[in-house]
């Protein structure tokens, strides 16, 4: 979605997070966690309920206020980015894709371009043109026209996707954003965003249940295990019996894909 | 989009027919009354100022009728249903309530209140100079019965729509028995407690309609400013805020701006109540939920939906005598809130 030349503006580490401590009332949910992402990482956030996955997405997007420690989006405290600012930078798609009133799938995606938009004036040509190659990638041009809320829970979010990619951010978060969907529409939207990364080194956080959605595209895992960092690292080294039964108390086999260097994970009963 | 009117017919047809619609009413209903004009004649009297010489020989005591009687009632039911509907149309909005506006949240009964205390205390003519403050009190009264059913709505954490709703019928409810009670006590007669219980335009006057307009397009112009805010509310407060709204900024504003022009209009006419309600629906039907068309339809579809229940109002019973407007729009109304009430799951998402 970005133009070629805007990949060099971008600092190299993309989010900071130092000492994270954060949670809703007394108690917090997140206790002092510290990670880096770079710029053009793929990366998935995994651990059982009640770990903190949504919490850190929430307090990485400035909705929640942390306790102690701090967030830096592009090298810039997240307390002191203005809201619109804030939203040029980061989208983010969440599992509740609910709107209220009965907008166009269209009228739905054009609400992400809000950031980036003046008062008083009509929508650009240009917002109208990253919209529509929004409903392209997404493949939910013929949604366009319908009403959000006549769609499906799957089509549902994959309006919700679109309207993030018109958002056109150099860093996209996602909490469970394709948990509604079919098989096939998961591996298509992981699919988009594993292109967009490469090509335009667009970061990718993804919160995830499924653990082997995760294996197939994040490049890199953190583990969250009641509010703290069980495990950090490329793919290929976290994910292994050792560490997943130790987080999910349940015995795993990983196995390899073959022709591929991916690795797929079956739970035992 | 959600109509097929808007596919077949070009855009600004609809927006034209409203306004045309809107001078068509007034016309004929200011040919109406106990004091009957012949249309040719206020044809006459309105062409006058472009063409001064058309209301030569038309005397002065039917001229007077029809531009500071007539029209000024028209364009004071013009105004007052414009706010009204306007504020129904944040308050939904804002609250993601589809059975909110100034009347079921209490608001319009907050504002009677503000004011008819402020008769009461004998500040009703004049203070400060030549200030009114009648719409003070009246905006006082509204922020007031907002905060009350606010609190009330969300007493478990978090904002429920039918909550919200209950708690505006408690609060309009008690504050509509102090009303009473406040004119009671104060030995003034029955008819002045049911105008600002059930509205009226009886009596109006330019002076009202000077009152109202400032605050309705000083309001207004503050509610068409978060037009694309509004839109994005409707995703719900975590993805507005994620989108680049500040929410809470966005909904503050808002609610004070639909209480000033709610509270300025129940000042000059008493609760009318359902334009708020039922005009933003009606409009979104027609052209979809897009703030930035629905607003400004609303402003029109709201005036006129006000005019046509005053001229009702007014020529409902056979002996001249009026039907206060608030009765006509709760007569419309009422069984519209039924109507959507059962069919909640289809319009309503509740």
């Amino acid at each position: 979605m970005l133009p070629a030349d805007a990949p060099e503006k971008i600092p190299a580490t993309v989010v900071r997070v130092s000492d994270l401590w954060c949670g809703y009332g007394p108690d917090p949910v997140l206790k002092g966690i510290s990670f880096g992402i770079h710029r053009g990482e793929f990366v998935g956030i995994l651990g059982p309920n009640g770990s903190g996955k949504t919490t850190l997405l929430l307090a990485l997007t400035g909705i929640l206020s942390p306790s102690s420690g701090s967030v830096e989006i592009f090298g810039e405290s997240l307390a002191t980015l203005g809201p619109k600012n804030r939203a040029r930078k980061m989208a983010a798609v969440s599992q509740d894709a609910d709107v209220r009133f009965p907008f166009s799938c269209e009228e739905v995606v054009h609400m992400g371009r809000y950031p980036h938009q003046k008062r008083w004036r009509m929508d650009s040509p240009e917002d109208a043109a990253v919209v529509d190659r929004a409903l392209e990638i997404t493949e939910t041009t013929p949604l366009a026209p319908r009403l959000i809320t006549a769609v499906s829970g799957g089509e549902k979010q994959r309006v919700t996707m679109a309207k993030a990619l018109a958002q056109d951010t150099p860093l996209l978060f996602l909490d469970e954003a394709t948990s509604a969907m079919d098989i096939h529409r998961k591996l298509q939207i992981f699919g988009i965003l594993e292109r967009l990364n490469r090509e335009t080194q667009l970061t990718v956080l993804a919160v995830l249940h499924d653990v082997n959605l995760a294996a197939l595209y994040c490049d890199r895992l953190i583990f969250l295990k009641e509010g703290n960092l069980a495990a950090d690292g490329p793919t290929a080294s976290v994910l292994t019996p050792e560490i997943l039964e130790e987080l999910y108390q349940t015995r795993v086999r990983v196995y390899p894909v073959e022709g591929t260097d991916k690795r797929q994970v079956i739970f035992l009963p | 989009m959600t109509s097929p009117l808007s596919h077949s017919l070009p855009r600004w047809l609809g927006w034209i027919g409203l306004c045309l619609l809107i001078a068509l009413a007034a016309f004929v209903t200011s040919g109406m009354g106990p004091f009957p004009i012949p249309y040719e004649t206020i044809w006459r009297i309105w062409i006058s100022p472009l063409d001064p010489s058309a209301a030569q020989g038309i005397d002065d005591t039917t001229r007077y009728i029809a531009v500071h009687v007539r029209l000024a009632r028209v364009c004071l039911a013009l105004v007052v249903g414009s706010a009204l509907a306007l504020a129904g149309a944040v308050y939904q909005g804002v609250l993601l309530n589809p059975l909110a506006d100034p009347f079921t949240l209490g608001i319009s009964a907050g504002a009677a209140f503000g004011a008819s205390l402020c008769i009461i205390l004998g500040w009703g003519g004049t203070l400060l100079g030549n200030v009114n403050p009648l719409p003070a009190a009246a905006f006082a009264g509204a922020l007031g019965a907002l905060y009350l059913v606010y609190m009330l709505g969300r007493m478990d954490g978090r904002l429920h729509a039918t909550t919200l709703v209950l708690a505006g019928i408690v609060v309009s409810t008690f504050l509509s028995a102090w009303i009473s009670l406040l004119k009671s006590l104060n030995e003034d007669s029955v008819s002045t407690i049911v105008f600002w219980i059930l509205g009226s335009f009886s009596g109006k006057s330019w002076t009202q309609v000077a009152v109202v307009l400032p605050y309705l397009i000083l309001g207004g112009t503050a509610i068409l400013y978060y037009a694309r805010e509004l839109d994005i509310l409707s995703l719900g407060d975590i993805q507005a805020q994620q989108l680049g709204v500040d929410v809470a900024r966005v909904r503050f504003h808002l609610l004070l701006a639909a209480s000033l022009i709610t509270a300025a209009a129940v000042a000059v006419s008493g609760i009318i109540g359902f334009v708020g309600l039922v005009t933003p629906h009606l409009v979104r039907l027609a052209i979809g939920p897009r703030h930035r068309k629905l607003l400004p339809a609303v402003l029109l579809g709201g005036g006129l939906l006000v005019l046509l229940s005053d001229t009702l109002a007014r020529s409902a019973l056979p002996n001249g005598e009026e039907i206060p407007v608030g009765v006509v729009t709760a007569i419309l109304g009422g069984p519209f809130f039924c109507f959507l009430l059962m069919h909640r799951k289809k319009y309503l998402q509740l």
